[in-house]
Formats: structure tokens, sequence, C-alpha cells
């Protein structure tokens, strides 16, 4: 029988989803992180919630901007860009 | 439209390509200053001063680097000046000390006595529903400053975990500690407010 080294709970799994992710794991950690992926479905659930909370994160909806703000962009357009 | 047209247009004198481009970029980089900076106000007065810079500047941008590493890294350097000026002690961030997931979750040997469950209805073919996006950017709002910042660029923005750590000023293992436990601490808020508003 071959010797598994050290298999991964749960609770540790979860500590390296961000560098996984990221592609940031060691090819061991990878390793050891998908076999526990393969055969567990609250960390595969957990994966995917942090998937999802990144992917919202990149989501940048424009600034909605007063009209003073704009204003006052128009002003320092005026003054740094034209006189130039 | 992607920055480079719209720096295009900005060149050509366009006015509504700046505003565009301020109300792209305004608020991450508010974010990003007040890492830096004592205040809301002082971390607005730097934003401002990066608008002008980049007015000023932009004829001399030659795009060896991406316009948004080029104009995080004005911000930077003003409102690291302005803290230093303000005797700013950068915040540490609290969060590093913190579990990712609460230990309740799991039981003794470490699995989850609490497994959790895929958002329902999270995303429609790639496109993650809006009021994800939305409890998502609230929780961004409510970190830490230094977790913020870190989130910001890299989340938000895009911005390599290379490129986080030198704008900050922070080591590459640091800037994925604090973005693991930003990230499992966003995922957690999202996933109380799902269990309160659904099911």
């Amino acid at each position: 029988m071959r010797v598994t080294p050290s298999r991964l709970v749960c609770q540790q799994a979860v500590e390296l989803m961000s560098d996984y992710l990221d592609g940031a794991l060691s090819w061991r950690d990878r390793r050891r992180l998908e076999r526990h992926l393969a055969e567990c479905d609250g960390c595969t659930a957990f994966l995917e919630q942090m998937r999802v909370t990144i992917t919202a994160s990149g989501v940048v909806t424009p600034d909605d901007l007063s009209p003073e703000a704009l204003s006052t962009l128009t002003e320092l357009f005026e003054r740094y860009r034209k006189s130039d | 439209m992607d920055d480079t047209a719209l720096l295009a247009r900005l060149l050509d004198g366009d006015e509504k390509a700046f505003v565009e481009i301020v109300m792209r970029y305004n608020e991450s980089l508010t974010r990003v200053a007040r890492y830096y900076v004592g205040s809301e106000a002082s971390a607005e007065d730097v934003v401002q001063e990066t608008w002008i810079a980049v007015l000023r500047g932009v004829d001399r941008f030659e795009g060896r680097s991406s316009f948004k590493t080029w104009l995080f890294r004005i911000l930077v350097n003003r409102a690291r000046t302005l803290g230093v000026k303000e005797h700013r002690i950068v915040p540490v961030d609290p969060l590093t000390s913190d579990r990712s997931v609460s230990p309740s979750r799991f039981d003794q040997v470490g699995h989850w006595s609490e497994p959790p469950v895929p958002f329902t209805d999270a995303i429609d073919d790639g496109i993650v529903n809006e009021p994800i996006i939305r409890m998502v950017h609230e929780a961004i709002a409510r970190l830490p400053e230094a977790a913020r910042a870190v989130v910001t660029l890299r989340d938000v923005q895009g911005l390599s975990t290379t490129e986080v750590a030198e704008l900050l000023g922070l080591s590459e293992a640091n800037v994925r500690v604090i973005l693991h436990r930003s990230r499992a601490r966003i995922r957690s808020e999202v996933e109380a407010n799902m269990q309160v508003g659904g099911s």
C-alpha cells in the first residue's frame, strides 16, 4: 500500500483556497487540495463561494458624480489641460 | 470602452473622456489613499491632486505599464507623502490574526460540522447576480483599511499580487495572507446575508 502523505482536513483546506485560486500554491499543496476537493462537497462549495466573491469584487459600477464634483472636474480640466 | 481608448480621447482634449476615467477610478483611489492618510478629507485631497497630476502628465505616459498601474503609483506617492506629514502610522492589518472560517463550523477533527452550501443563483451565464455584487462591495467597504486597500487593488482593480505588494510596500507573502483573510471574511458576510434573506 502506498503511503498517503498527510491528508488535509477541511479546516486546513480552507486556508489554501485563496492561493489555489491565484495559482500561488506549491505543486505538492495543490495536489493535496485537489485530492481533498475531489471527495469533499463542503470544501467544493466553499471554493465556489470564494470564486464568486472574487468575481463579484471585480465588477465595478462607475461612480455617479454629484453636479458639484462634475463642475470641479470641468474646472480642473480647463485649467490643467487646455492651458498648456 | 477600455482605458487606452479613453486615454486617446483625453489626449485629443475630450473632457467627457476625463470624467469617465474619474468615474471609473475615483472610489478605488480614495480607498487606497485612506490606507496612508488619517481622514476621508485628506484622502479626497490626495485623489484630487492625483487627477491634476494625470491631466498634467498624461502626455508623458508612455504605456510601458498599464494606465491603471501608473495611476495608482501617482496616488500612492502622494498619499504616502501626506501620510508622513500627518505623522500617520500606517495601519497594520488586524485580520491577520483572524481565522478565515469560524472554528465553530468544524468538528473536533477539523471536518465541516456545518458545511457551506453553494450560493444559489449566484451566477447566470458567467455573470454574478446584482444582489451578490452589492453585498460583496458593501463588505469590502467595511474591511479595515489595510485589507480594503489590498482587496481594492487586487480583486476590484485586478492588479497582480506583485504590483499590489510593491504599491503598498508589503511583502508578497503578506499581501497573500491579507487577501485570503479578507476574501474569506467577505464570503462569510455574504453567506450570513443569504441565510437571513434567503430560504
